[in-house]
């Protein structure tokens, strides 16, 4: 790891303006860090060095002219699946192990125009299909609190570099908790925002009316800094927001008094006891900066993973109809005819779990199956939005776990049903388009636990207020792996 | 095969028929946007393969559509001609299939909440008949690019400039009877989105294009027969031709004692059949639902509003205003109207004659400029005589400066030369009537001198030499007296005694 990438973005940030570093010290710092969290194999593709050099470049001159701004000369990492020009692309796919993009996706555009320099792409699930980071073509990713077990996924590599201290923050994409569980087996915090407040256009497709990039650091005014920078409507995404920016970062130092936090008693109780006990100190620490708190309830929630399990296999199984091997990505050898082509490019290019979504997915659209299926889960996800309405009339957030259980073992869950259930706490969030934010709450058996807080749409500010001042009275985001020390 | 001659030489069925056809036509039209339906990439025809295509048209990853608003206006407009529901709510869908000229796997059109709901079009078959065809709906969706299976022996091709591309597609309820009602159907739709502005109208290119529907049932019977579905018709003829064809077979196949499948079918114009294509059994589920990439679109009263008012006057509205403000025949109102083209020069023409006359102008568009145009396979966009030139000639036949005979021949020098007027012409080439009538007079006391044997066979009760002087005196003047100053001076001179 690296002290300097432990700082933080506005520590190395005032650093580069004051003229103590340049900005080519703060990018080989990372890049040595980078160097040595190779055994987490958390990056697929790092960035080539004279197109970092010339990013560099231009952010020092910026800097040096005094036209830096917050973000001038910081690296980051992508996760791969948001779509680099000129950069190698992979979504962790065999599929597209060589594709290229020839544009930006808008998150990677926005924040390069902030001057943040990108250092690579990060390993993660296939297709964003996980909650372990094992479904990669490029292989696992480990925990860099513990190399035999899982960071999470899908973002697990994003997450894995910025606990490690490889870089200072790392964008990523959440769907069902993508975000928000790699961020909490990993010890750092993780942000996604309200659905439709990042941009989607260059971020590859996984389930269109769930995914929403977002961020990870190892402090909240970090993630705030960065969502502030890349949030924000997008004419080339129809489904986002019409808003414009919003400084994430004016309500950071808000005292929390008067604070109303809405505690889902039914939820500790499904949690194994540390992440329990870690949550329940985490309200007593709100409490202390004047927050209070009461019990709610979400009666509908135990039907999302269930719901999730039908609406995201079934957009998916149309999202990746486009991978046929016919413009890009993998071609089979040789092929007989169009129906051998479709099928071996397809069978060969996509992982298991990939293909076990498509199928399912497939399956819930089917005439016959879709009325029971994925019009019911339609129905199922407007009735948790209704019970997260009614619970936003009497609080302002949620705290709440973000597992069920701190970081498993690689290999451990080999029934993709019970890995599914990794997802029990985020799922809800995400169907009902909520924003939600983990921030390192504690440990159990020596390894991190996430406290999880959800907002009402467009809360953000607020989320990431609250785990700002909570982070203000709490070490758990400064501690590193032992092993890395 | 006598017992199913199945129309008369009116295009109806005769009623002794024992059975009845039974038509639904759906009609791709494609818009003249300057994009696609959801991407900035143009769809002008004909360009370089493959160079009209954006990322999104090729379906890279991340890509994700926006919809083009002038494509939901043309909808709209449509709608609005067509007296129907315009939804305030529509929504897109995928259709999902595999096909290497469908980038992303599945196209993007409507199923619930089309943009168009409901609707009607009234038709013409025959010289007299009205009738109303009723409109399911119309949803607007994208078009697919084009495979090539013929450029190479072991390899297809695929052109993408027209993935993309927007469509209209009007669904009409099973109300038509016979192929002359569906071809009669299909070119009212035709003349509406030609005027309405919205479709480019061209055949050949891909513009606007039918699927038909057939069945047939027991004449009186309530139920509906299995159809099959004819695709991809696009000429009104081959229409025509593939629905009298397919209504023949299926007959012939119950008559026989056969089931008619339900099947999609293929017109082959060069042996005037239809074969199957595949049948529905083997079809795709194309496991259609809301396309999460695109919110529901909002149509609100303003956007409505301007359409509105932005609406030309409706082909019906033209037809209804040459009958009874123009006094035009009703059949050659509706040729007139028919076409937007045509309409437009027998207007501007009309409004451009010293005296307007549109009975006039109305004969001449549909003889003889309607004759030159089919001489040089123009149609009414390209004709090469401007309106305001046009009317030049009308003015002169109207006051009776020429004959209708000279006329034509003025037409056919306007035709050639673009600078002269058709005053020029007549004046150039000396070819206005002799109204001089004392002129006219000299000349037949020369004819009637020169012909002395002539006027007394006449005299003595041979009528048919009249005709005989007024060519001579035509010919003499060439062609230019005024046939009916000629006539009464003729009548004069030979019936008087001296």
């Amino acid at each position: 790891m690296s002290e300097l990438m432990r700082c933080g973005l506005h520590a190395i940030g005032s650093r580069l303006r004051a003229g103590e570093l340049s900005v080519a010290d703060v990018v080989a710092d990372s890049r040595r860090a980078l160097h040595k969290a190779q055994p987490l194999n958390a990056v697929i593709t790092e960035a080539d060095e004279t197109a970092i050099d010339a990013q560099a470049h231009i952010a020092q001159q910026a800097i040096t002219e005094g036209r830096g701004g917050p973000l001038t000369g910081l690296p980051l990492i992508h996760k791969d699946i948001f779509s680099t020009r000129g950069l190698r692309t992979t979504c962790a796919s065999r599929m597209l192990a060589d594709y290229v993009p020839p544009f930006d996706a808008t998150v990677v555009s926005r924040l390069a125009q902030a001057g943040m320099v990108t250092l690579g792409k990060a390993n993660m699930d296939e297709f964003a299909m996980g909650s372990s980071n094992e479904n990669s073509f490029f292989g696992p990713v480990r925990n860099p609190w513990d190399q035999q077990r899982v960071p999470g996924g899908s973002s697990g590599g994003s997450a894995a570099l910025v606990a490690f201290g490889a870089v200072p923050v790392a964008t990523g994409s959440d769907t069902g908790g993508s975000i928000r569980q790699p961020a909490a087996l990993c010890g750092v915090t993780g942000i996604k925002p309200t659905y439709g407040r990042a941009s989607r256009h260059g971020m590859i497709a996984f389930a269109s009316s769930l995914d929403q990039a977002g961020v990870f650091g190892r402090y909240a005014a970090d993630c705030a800094l960065v969502l502030s920078a890349m949030c924000g409507h997008d004419p080339l995404d129809s489904t986002s927001d019409a808003s414009g920016p919003v400084d994430y970062t004016a309500e950071l130092e808000k005292p929390l008094t008067g604070l109303r936090v809405g505690i889902i008693p039914h939820w500790l109780e499904n949690t194994e006891t540390g992440i329990a006990t870690a949550v329940e100190a985490t309200r007593e620490a709100l409490e202390a900066l004047g927050a209070q708190s009461l019990p709610v309830d979400l009666p509908n929630a135990d039907l999302a993973v269930a719901a999730y399990y039908v609406l995201a296999p079934a957009e998916a199984s149309s999202n990746l109809a486009r991978f046929d091997g016919v413009r890009y990505g993998h071609r089979c050898a040789a092929p007989a005819d169009l129906d051998d082509l479709y099928r071996r490019s397809r069978s060969e290019g996509f992982g298991e779990e990939v293909k076990r979504r498509i199928l399912v997915g497939t399956w819930a659209l089917s005439s016959g199956y879709y009325d029971a299926y994925y019009r019911r889960a339609q129905k199922v996800r407007r009735l948790i939005a209704g019970d997260f309405d009614r619970v936003f009339g009497q609080v302002d957030v949620l705290l709440a776990p973000v597992t069920p259980e701190v970081a498993f073992k690689l290999g451990e869950k080999a029934d993709p049903v019970s890995l599914y259930q990794s997802d029990v706490f985020t799922i809800p969030a995400s169907l009902a388009g909520l924003p939600g934010l983990s921030m390192p709450a504690g440990f159990s058996q020596g390894l991190p636990v996430g406290a999880q807080l959800i907002g009402p749409h467009f809360s953000e500010a607020r989320l990431l207020n609250v785990a700002h001042q909570f982070q203000q009275h709490s070490d758990f985001h400064l501690r590193t792996p032992e092993a890395f020390t | 095969m006598s017992s199913v001659s199945l129309q008369d030489s009116q295009g109806r069925e005769p009623s002794a028929s024992p059975w009845e056809a039974v038509i639904g036509l759906e009609i791709h039209v494609q818009l003249n946007t300057d994009s696609k339906l959801f991407s900035g990439s143009a769809t002008a025809y004909g360009a370089e393969p493959n160079s009209q295509v954006s990322w999104l048209d090729a379906a890279l990853p991340g890509t994700l559509p926006v919809v083009n608003e002038k494509a939901i206006r043309y909808a709209v407009r449509f709608g609005l001609a067509v007296g129907a529901e315009i939804s305030r709510e529509t929504v897109f869908a995928r259709k999902n299939y595999f096909y290497p000229d469908l980038p992303k796997g599945y196209q993007i059109s409507q199923l619930d909440h089309p943009i168009v709901v409901g609707g009607a079009i009234t038709i013409f078959p025959g010289e007299s008949g009205e009738k109303v065809i009723r409109l399911t709906r119309a949803h607007l969706e994208e078009d697919a690019g084009k495979s090539i299976h013929d450029l190479y022996p072991r390899h297809s091709t695929i052109d993408l400039n027209r993935a993309g591309t927007p469509l209209i597609e009007v669904v009409s309820e099973p109300d038509m009877r016979s192929a002359a009602e569906a071809v009669a159907y299909m070119r009212q739709v035709y003349t509406l989105v030609t005027h309405l502005g919205i479709c480019d109208g061209n055949l050949q290119e891909g513009s606007f294009r039918c699927d038909a529907n057939v069945s047939v049932r027991p004449a009186g019977s309530q139920t509906l027969g299995t159809r099959t579905e004819l695709k991809n018709i696009n000429s009104f003829r081959f229409v025509e031709r593939a629905i009298r064809h397919e209504i023949r077979r299926q007959i012939r196949l119950l008559e026989s004692g056969g089931q008619v499948t339900q099947e999609t079918r293929l017109y082959d114009a060069e042996k005037d059949e239809t074969r199957p294509m595949r049948s529905k059994e083997e079809a795709n589920d194309y496991r259609y639902f809301p396309d999460p990439d695109l919110l529901p679109v909002r149509i609100n009263d303003a956007l409505i509003d301007k359409e509105r008012q932005q609406l030309p006057e409706l082909p019906q509205a033209k037809v209804n205003r040459y009958i009874h403000d123009w006094q035009l025949k009703p059949a050659d109102a509706r040729l007139i109207a028919g076409d937007k083209a045509c309409s437009g020069v027998f207007e501007a023409c009309v409004s451009a004659m010293q005296k307007p006359d549109p009975v006039l102008a109305g004969k001449w568009l549909l003889g003889e400029v309607s004759a030159l145009l089919n001489r040089d396979a123009l149609d009414w966009a390209a004709l090469p005589v401007s309106p305001q030139r046009l009317a030049g000639l009308l003015d002169a036949l109207a006051g009776d400066t020429i004959s209708h005979k000279i006329g034509k021949d003025v037409l056919v020098k306007l035709w050639q030369s673009p600078q002269d007027t058709a005053a020029d012409i007549i004046d150039r080439e000396g070819l206005g009537q002799m109204s001089d009538s004392a002129a006219l007079e000299a000349l037949v006391d020369e004819v009637l001198k020169a012909n002395e044997q002539q006027v007394a066979d006449f005299r003595n009760g041979n009528d048919k030499l009249f005709n005989f002087f007024v060519g001579q005196v035509m010919k003499a003047t060439r062609g230019t007296a005024n046939p009916v100053q000629l006539k009464t001076l003729l009548q004069n001179k030979l019936n008087s005694s001296s």
